[in-house]
């Protein structure tokens, strides 16, 4: 039973996946919708990072003091002037660990 | 002019950085489905049938929370409906490909492919073979996070999660969209649905990862209109 969810939810996957790449061609979009589209990563990754950043494990929001919201400062700082995708990650993990360090010893 | 290789290549280096946190995620997941109780075999079958890393974190809990199949398929559905945008996005660039090969690359588009590869895309429209590209970085989520999700359902209850690795995994797509804080009409869509994603948090079925988003494009066309 679980195996079947399972493979009912990798078809819905699946298609969401597939449907517009298989089904769309390149005149059936105007260029007002392909404007719109050039904002698609834009519109989508902070509704992944907001909820990252702000909302703990328990679902509720975090304190405005959470070393989450330092370490993701950070990572936005150093990501903005290096460019460099290791250097945002890592200076926001650390960044994080080091508040968590300080405050827990 | 490149050889697909060289796409191909460039494609998996392109993706590569954010191996530091799609691994660590793969084992968390991994990890998760073992200390909820399942069976290896299904906790893995779901990195290949679904191969969506949230989702099938999801998916597990509802499952072990007693919620029904259907809203654990549904929910399922509506987080990965994101993939509709994606693929909407790369159609430009995949149009000439035959409808079988459409249907094979589908399978390996996910975010930080979809984010590098479309990066890649944008510079480089007028170069054929492009989609080769798309198969290094999907190939290469693929491989790690096959590879990390084993890692976590072998390590089992020894993953502990106090550390924060989860942390990682909204520092990546900070990686992928910072650069475009120095536009401000990016600045105001990403706003928009930051904003938005927080106050649709506790929507029915994790739907506020597809609301937000249709929000953030409404206020972007708007944006558009304003700017003519």
């Amino acid at each position: 039973m679980t195996w079947l969810s399972i493979i009912i939810a990798g078809i819905v996957t699946y298609f969401a996946r597939m449907t517009m790449v298989a089904l769309i061609s390149g005149d059936m979009l105007g260029d007002k919708i392909k404007a719109v589209l050039a904002y698609v990563p834009s519109a989508v990754f902070p509704a992944i990072i907001f909820p990252g950043v702000f909302i703990n494990d328990y679902g509720t929001f975090i304190e405005m003091n959470d070393p989450k919201i330092f370490g993701a400062l950070v990572a936005i700082i150093v990501g903005y002037f290096s460019r460099n995708v290791i250097a945002t990650i890592l200076s926001g993990l650390f960044s994080y660990w080091m508040i968590i360090f300080i405050f827990n010893f | 002019m490149l050889s697909k290789k060289q796409f191909l290549t460039k494609g998996m280096l392109d993706v590569a950085t954010h191996m530091l946190s799609v691994i660590p995620f793969g084992i968390i997941c991994g990890a998760i489905g073992i200390e909820l109780g399942f069976n290896p075999y299904l906790v893995y079958g779901l990195s290949i049938i679904i191969f969506g890393g949230a989702s099938q974190i999801v998916f597990l809990q509802l499952l072990s929370g007693g919620a029904s199949a259907l809203i654990a398929i549904t929910s399922v559905g509506v987080i990965n409906s994101r993939h509709l945008l994606y693929g909407a996005v790369l159609s430009e660039y995949l149009e000439k490909l035959s409808f079988i090969k459409k249907l094979l690359i589908s399978y390996l588009i996910v975010d930080q492919g979809f984010a590098e590869s479309n990066k890649f895309f944008k510079k480089n429209k007028t170069e054929e073979n492009l989609h080769y590209h798309l198969i290094g970085t999907g190939g290469t989520l693929w491989v790690c996070w096959q590879i990390a999700t084993i890692t976590g359902i072998i390590l089992g209850s020894f993953v502990p999660d106090e550390i924060g690795l989860k942390f990682a995994i909204p520092l990546t797509f900070i990686a992928i969209v910072v650069q475009d804080l120095k536009k401000m009409d990016h600045v105001i869509v990403m706003f928009a649905a930051g904003v938005s994603s927080l106050i649709f948090f506790n929507a029915p079925f994790k739907s506020y990862i597809i609301i937000a988003p249709i929000i953030a494009l409404i206020v972007a066309a708007l944006l558009l209109r304003f700017k003519k």
